[in-house]
């Protein structure tokens, strides 16, 4: 069975743990978190992922700065990205997504919004 | 020349033979008749056993026939057992989906305990609180208010989309907070999507409390835009923060007293032992 590398940038521990619990359901998935841009950054540089969630809020390094930079990288460059936010704003959507984001999430976080997002980036049926 | 009598017996003779020749032709039609009636006999011989096949047949359709009709029961049956499993397959997937979202809930509450006891820090704690009530419940504005014995007064500790110095003091058992503080029963506004400008309106109030004692009151004035009402997690969410978290701050500020008061002592002993 293949394995999906999930990486989870996201300051709040709360956060990390959640969607790491939600993502845990799904078999083959192996998850590594970043508490913020930088080490997300580092993170991505020492392995291979084949999703990325990312907040958008954080501190050093947000998550537009560091949905751009993967965007720039050939690496990663087709890596599916999914952005937390806590607005449910269109703009803020929009300028994710206009960076290369592939979906959003919107706070307060349903663990069945976040399973459905990864199995639609990873085509896990 | 023949004589009278000889005429009379060539007569006689032909008379006689007229008569065998009669007979003959009669024992011939005789034996047709016989050879006709046999065949007849055969015929009909035939004809009763195809009969008696037929009367075979009618019976073994009989017992098809009833056949047919136990096999359409068994499929009534069978047909019944199918619409119950599908409906029992219904039943179980709709709660396979409460299942779902009873262990979605659950795992909510999970971390939140998790993260409240995970550490003694002070303000970790109230970190973890204000990320609590935002990433799980979707709160925008809110405050969290200890009670301070010494004046009796409900002071802002922490706070979120507002500052500290927006949110006023409170005293104990005054205004929607201040009753809630004193009567350790929360508060829910009746209508939580009210959003009109102005003063600041606690949508809801939660007694932070140790049993029966009231440390302090966790106060949302407002909820991110995509939340438009709350969810039964929600108000589980709020007991498990009445209690927990309580008991998670309590037990911070003692530690973080006790650790001062260490240090405090660790002084006195370096400069007596110096």
């Amino acid at each position: 069975m293949s394995e999906y590398k999930v990486l989870i940038v996201e300051d709040s521990p709360t956060m990390r743990q959640l969607i790491s619990f939600a993502l845990k359901r799904l078999r083959g998935v192996r998850i590594v978190e970043a508490n913020d841009g930088v080490d997300g950054l580092k993170k991505l540089a020492a392995e291979r992922f084949d999703l990325i969630f990312t907040d958008i809020n954080m501190p050093i390094m947000d998550g537009l700065k560091l949905v751009s930079l993967v965007r720039n990288d050939a690496s990663y460059k087709h890596t599916p990205v999914v952005v937390i936010t806590t607005e449910g704003a269109q703009e803020d959507r929009e300028r994710a997504l206009a960076l290369g984001a592939n979906d959003y999430i919107t706070k307060p976080i349903q663990p069945t919004r976040i399973l459905d997002v990864a199995k639609g980036l990873l085509n896990i049926v | 020349m023949p004589t009278e009598e000889d005429k009379w017996l060539h007569s006689r003779g032909e008379e006689f033979l007229q008569v065998f020749k009669k007979g003959a032709e009669f024992t011939q039609e005789l034996m047709k008749e016989n050879e006709r009636l046999r065949f007849r006999l055969v015929e009909l011989e035939e004809s009763q056993r195809n009969l008696e096949r037929t009367v075979e047949d009618t019976d073994e359709n009989r017992r098809l026939l009833q056949r047919i009709e136990s096999l359409e029961r068994e499929k009534e049956d069978i047909l019944g057992r199918i619409r119950q499993v599908e409906e029992e397959n219904q039943d179980f997937a709709t709660r396979y989906v409460e299942i779902e979202q009873e262990n979605n809930n659950l795992a909510n509450l999970y971390i939140a305990s998790y993260q409240l006891h995970s550490t003694l820090d002070f303000r970790e704690v109230l970190q973890i609180i204000t990320e609590i009530i935002i990433n799980l419940i979707g709160a925008e504005e809110f405050a969290i208010m200890l009670l301070d014995e010494k004046i009796n007064e409900l002071q802002a500790v922490a706070t979120e989309g507002l500052s500290r110095e927006d949110i006023p003091s409170v005293k104990f058992g005054s205004g929607i907070v201040g009753q809630v503080a004193k009567t350790g029963e929360s508060y829910f506004a009746e209508d939580v999507a009210d959003d009109s400008p102005g003063e600041l309106k606690p949508m809801v109030c939660i007694p932070l409390q140790i049993k029966e004692h009231v440390i302090g009151v966790l106060v949302i004035y407002k909820l991110l835009i995509q939340k438009t009402k709350f969810a039964d997690v929600d108000y589980e969410l709020f007991t498990l923060l009445a209690g927990h978290a309580a008991t998670a701050i309590f037990s911070s500020r003692l530690y973080s007293d006790s650790e001062r008061k260490l240090s405090t002592i660790q002084g006195f002993l370096d400069l007596l032992t110096r």
